[in-house]
């Protein structure tokens, strides 16, 4: 729909994501059908750019690693052993004596793919949802329906903003807590810990209660911890774009040098972001394998 | 007046003054242990930086969760 571009449907535009999904008439990912799609609904853009992203790190980290260690270490491998031994350090001094090898491959993969999801969030506000609105029209504009124009076509860039992303990182870090709070403490200290713990044995429904709402809100904050800073970072750059769209030209230069400025900003977020999230893994992890009674 | 608009600067607005008083209690305490021990400088700021991204977090929440208040329900 070629609607008139009004601040409200250009912020909307960015903040919608490409669903697909199944309707009683079939798959589709007309934006107008979302509402019937129910629970088979996928935001094909964030599972796109969060795979591809994870290729590309996997991609890097192999051909960073030499045939023969002869050589003088060539550039690429010089940053895949930097990386390495960054999360390295940060697992050894939070996790310790602890046996366990899923834990430093597990932070490194957390922290470069969230770094890269992070990343895409510098690429210009507009470029990437106007390239793919436009090739998609040009692809498939004839064919399907419900792409009218370039524009009718949503397209969100930055895995991240996504909360579907964040809180599901976030839950399967909380899976593999529970799944090493079961196998290394085994079950009765596990509960033992969940029930016991503040107020000893005869406030037993007070002590879970209290308990369960630390338990449950680890994941939770973890997820929206992430999505709210790269949500909020990404309103900004959005904002920033009306400027340069609706103001006057010297406004528009204002808004060139705040896209500067917030973008040089936004690069200690995105990175402390991806440290963070990566540090609290490895906490939790670290957590549940702490066996000795409080 | 629409209340989405009042409801997403008031959660802004109390997520800004926790965060502030955290983050300047934080950055007093880190000048504090910096000035008695220059030595620990480097470790202390990795842990200031990590502890200022938690304590930042809370804010950023708040101003997600107003901007989506207010452009997308």
């Amino acid at each position: 729909m070629a609607t008139e571009l009004t601040t409200e449907s250009y912020i909307g535009h960015h903040l919608t994501n490409l669903t697909c999904g199944k309707t009683p008439d079939g798959w589709t990912c007309d934006p107008y059908m979302v509402d019937k799609m129910g629970f088979w609904a996928f935001h094909v853009d964030s599972l796109f750019w969060s795979i591809l992203l994870g290729a590309l790190f996997i991609t890097i980290f192999r051909l960073g690693i030499p045939k023969s260690t002869d050589s003088a270490p060539s550039g690429l491998q010089n940053i895949v052993e930097m990386c390495i031994e960054f999360v390295n350090d940060n697992v050894q001094s939070l996790f310790g004596s602890v046996k366990n090898t899923l834990i430093a491959p597990l932070a490194l993969t957390v922290f470069v793919w969230i770094l890269f999801m992070n990343l895409m969030d510098l690429v210009p506000v507009d470029f990437l949802p106007v390239l793919a609105g436009h090739i998609a029209y040009i692809v498939a504009g004839d064919s399907v329906g419900w792409i009218s124009s370039p524009e009718s076509f949503y397209f969100k860039v930055v895995p991240t903003t996504d909360p579907n992303i964040t809180l599901g990182m976030a839950f399967a870090i909380f899976v593999l807590t529970i799944y090493y709070s079961i196998t290394v403490k085994g079950p009765k200290a596990f509960i033992a810990e969940l029930t016991l713990h503040p107020f000893g044995k005869w406030l037993i429904p007070v002590n879970f209660i209290l308990e369960m709402v630390n338990f449950i809100a680890k994941p939770i904050s973890l997820g929206l911890r992430l999505f709210g800073n790269l949500y909020a970072g990404e309103m900004i750059f959005i904002l920033i774009a009306l400027m340069l769209f609706f103001g006057s030209i010297p406004i528009g230069i204002m808004g060139f040098g705040l896209h500067l400025v917030w973008a040089l900003f936004h690069i200690l977020i995105v990175a402390l972001q991806a440290f963070i999230f990566m540090a609290l893994t490895i906490a939790y992890l670290a957590m549940a394998h702490e066996t000795e009674e409080h | 007046m629409e209340l989405n608009v009042l409801a997403a600067g008031v959660t802004m607005g109390l997520a800004s003054i926790g965060a502030g008083i955290g983050v300047g209690v934080l950055g007093s305490k880190f000048i504090e242990a910096a000035a008695r021990q220059p030595e620990l400088i480097p470790m202390l700021r990795g842990q200031f930086f990590l502890m200022m991204g938690l304590t930042d977090a809370v804010p950023m929440i708040g101003v997600g969760l107003g901007m989506y208040m207010l452009f997308a329900i």
